[in-house]
């Protein structure tokens, strides 16, 4: 059987299994230290398996977190909503109606998704202030959406660019304007680019935190900064903080798991060339 | 044949994304670099109409060389060794991973799933985890007692020894030998390529460069009034790879969709030529990957430039020896309400991240027209 041990595969598989090692070992940290009871959580024996498994510690993080989960899914839901459909309308123009100056619009429009946020970080708090928004979940949202705008557009727009002129303008000798060539032929076929756009603005919004903790008050935290209150301290019984980084974690891995292809579309799509 | 009322509604679709972008982004940037370069945050700060001033440059010139703010120019020194750790740690890793995953070894797909899920993940979230497992003495510090060996000593996160230290005040002729170095270079690679007359060309701003640092600084006057040693903080290693591992994952997947995008043929030709795999990487494959390279360099340091969050959540935001721009404008705004030096610490943050972000879009821009 073992003709020829072929060492180019050996080194490859073993360095393949040792990496994987290395990228799992948080996780696995991670999940031992919430299942444990806090008296048996000690560093010198961090990496052993817990004894007698104590599942109080997620329940124990939802009672402090839940709150913050669930303004954390209410932002995520409802911005990416309109942000996706923002984005989509105005990929549809970016791509479909392209009008003189086009490409020069674009582009400084793109430029808003490469800004550190801080250079906007004062203005926006002061004009959520004067808009009454400071401080709720609709204020966090409207930043999220607005923000959104350029990488949502570029999505769609580099989606969009692959649908044939053909089929537009076949439908346009049928008649149809704007809308109706949105509806009966760019809609249709924008199943794909929808999937990668909620999921990179759902993971995006949910993972936020500047935003979360300069703009909202305490009965609106996201859960990013809830996640960061109940683990900042000193005199922390590691077992919540793991069980509330799990919390935290849950929905975004899921869907990295269950969509991990569209997500890495995403994740592509922001190096802007190409 | 588009008609043009519909060229019209078109428009008019774009037009409230164009003024939210416009107002947002660009009206907003104004604001900042306009509240800069006045002296709200005395008093009254979160009043209705607080009271502002100009001042003009008053606060860059605090942060830069002013008694009282230190703690900004460490932070900046801080920024640009993240930045350099993480874009080279992650772009290293990313490529080895990539040139593993290359060939499609049996459960690829398990294996780019397993290197990539951190990317998914909130920096309050890895931050939160590797803060434990980076505690000093247990975690990582305890792995080597599992093969018998003794435990690591080091305090990944609170350690105050720092390298690489240099006097703040010699900061401008530092400057002057990396500019000039980077001239001589420029020069060296113009000679060699046959531009002799613009090879010797460029040795010229070197030369004034080299002279005026290593001589003629002598007659310049000093920056800060007391010599202000900032260095490499040691205690920024475990946060530099807490990032690494978060990000290495982004580059493997940018690679490996250019590894990807070489043709067989380029390959087949290589392994005629007599190129072993390492050879066909190192000088087929690496060559094509430059543009991906250059994408990843511009994200990465994009990230590290505005990092706040992994840094929040693994020392806290006071903590000066691992602190960051980003997180010192966060307190100078929302805890000590000085909302005009804040706003002067975010532009020096812009201009940083502008650096590298416009010459990038304007190439991307050139690209589509062409």
């Amino acid at each position: 059987m073992l003709k020829k041990l072929n060492w180019g595969k050996l080194v490859v598989y073993s360095a393949l299994v040792l990496f994987s090692l290395l990228y799992l070992m948080p996780i696995y940290m991670t999940i031992i230290t919430a299942l444990k009871h806090p008296v048996n959580i000690s560093l010198t024996t961090a990496w052993k398996l817990p004894g007698n498994i104590n599942w109080g510690s997620f329940a124990e993080a939802y009672n402090t977190l839940g709150p913050n989960f669930m303004n954390s899914l209410y932002l995520a839901v409802s911005a990416t909503v309109i942000s996706a459909i923002l984005g989509s309308l105005n990929g549809y123009v970016f791509s479909k109606w392209k009008f003189p100056g086009n490409e020069i619009v674009f582009t400084l429009v793109l430029f808003g998704m490469f800004i550190p946020y801080q250079i906007i970080l004062i203005p926006l708090f002061r004009v959520l202030r004067q808009l009454n928004l400071y401080g709720g979940i609709p204020g966090l949202a409207l930043a999220h959406i607005v923000y959104g705008i350029p990488i949502t557009s570029l999505i769609f727009r580099n989606f969009y660019a692959r649908i044939p002129e053909s089929m537009i303008e076949s439908a346009q000798m049928d008649g149809a304007g704007f809308f109706g060539i949105y509806r009966r032929i760019i809609l249709p076929l924008s199943a794909p680019g929808f999937v990668v756009v909620v999921i990179w603005q759902f993971t995006q919004i949910w993972n936020e935190f500047l935003w979360g903790i300069t703009l909202t008050r305490h009965s609106a935290n996201p859960i990013t900064v809830g996640l960061a209150q109940l683990a900042g301290g000193q005199a922390v019984s590691w077992n919540l903080p793991m069980a509330g980084s799990l919390l935290a974690a849950f929905p975004v891995l899921i869907i990295y798991i269950l969509m991990g292809r569209y997500f890495i579309r995403g994740l592509l799509a922001g190096s802007v060339k190409g | 044949m588009q008609f043009k009322s519909d060229k019209i509604v078109a428009l008019l679709i774009l037009l409230p994304s164009l003024i939210l972008v416009g107002i947002f982004v660009y009206g907003f940037i104004g604001q900042t670099v306009y509240v800069s370069l006045t002296d709200w945050g005395k008093g009254a700060a979160l009043a209705k109409n607080p009271e502002m001033n100009l001042i003009g440059l008053k606060n860059y010139g605090e942060l830069f060389s002013g008694f009282l703010n230190s703690r900004f120019r460490q932070d900046l020194v801080n920024a640009v060794f993240y930045t350099l750790f993480l874009v080279s740690g992650a772009l290293g890793v990313g490529l080895i991973l990539a040139i593993l995953l290359d060939r499609g070894p049996k459960g690829e797909s398990v294996f780019r799933t397993i290197f990539l899920y951190p990317m998914s993940l909130s920096f309050i979230v890895t931050g939160t985890i590797w803060r434990w497992l980076l505690a000093p003495r247990g975690g990582i510090n305890r792995l080597p007692t599992m093969i018998g060996l003794p435990a690591i000593g080091f305090r990944w996160l609170n350690s105050r020894q720092s390298i690489l230290n240099f006097n703040w005040q010699n900061l401008p002729q530092i400057t002057a030998i990396v500019v000039g170095a980077a001239f001589l270079f420029i020069a060296f690679r113009q000679w060699r390529s046959g531009l002799k007359k613009k090879g010797l060309l460029s040795l010229i701003p070197t030369l004034i460069l080299l002279l005026w640092a290593l001589w003629g600084a002598r007659f310049t006057p000093e920056i800060l009034p007391t010599p202000e040693q900032h260095g490499f903080n040691l205690a920024t290693i475990g946060i530099i790879i807490t990032a690494i591992w978060q990000y290495s994952g982004y580059t493997m997947a940018l690679y490996l969709a250019g590894l990807r995008g070489i043709s067989e043929d380029l390959r087949e030709a290589a392994r005629l030529d007599g190129a072993n795999q390492f050879q066909y990487y190192l000088n087929v494959a690496i060559p094509i990957l430059k543009p991906m390279t250059m994408s990843a360099i511009i994200i990465l340091a994009h990230i590290s430039l505005k990092m706040f969050a992994l840094i929040f959540a693994m020392t806290g935001p006071d903590n000066a020896e691992t602190s960051h721009p980003a997180v010192l404008m966060y307190l100078t705004t929302f805890r000590a309400n000085n909302f005009a030096k804040g706003a002067a610490i975010a532009v020096v943050l812009f201009v940083m991240v502008a650096v590298f972000i416009v010459p990038y879009l304007i190439s991307a821009y050139r690209e589509r027209r062409a």
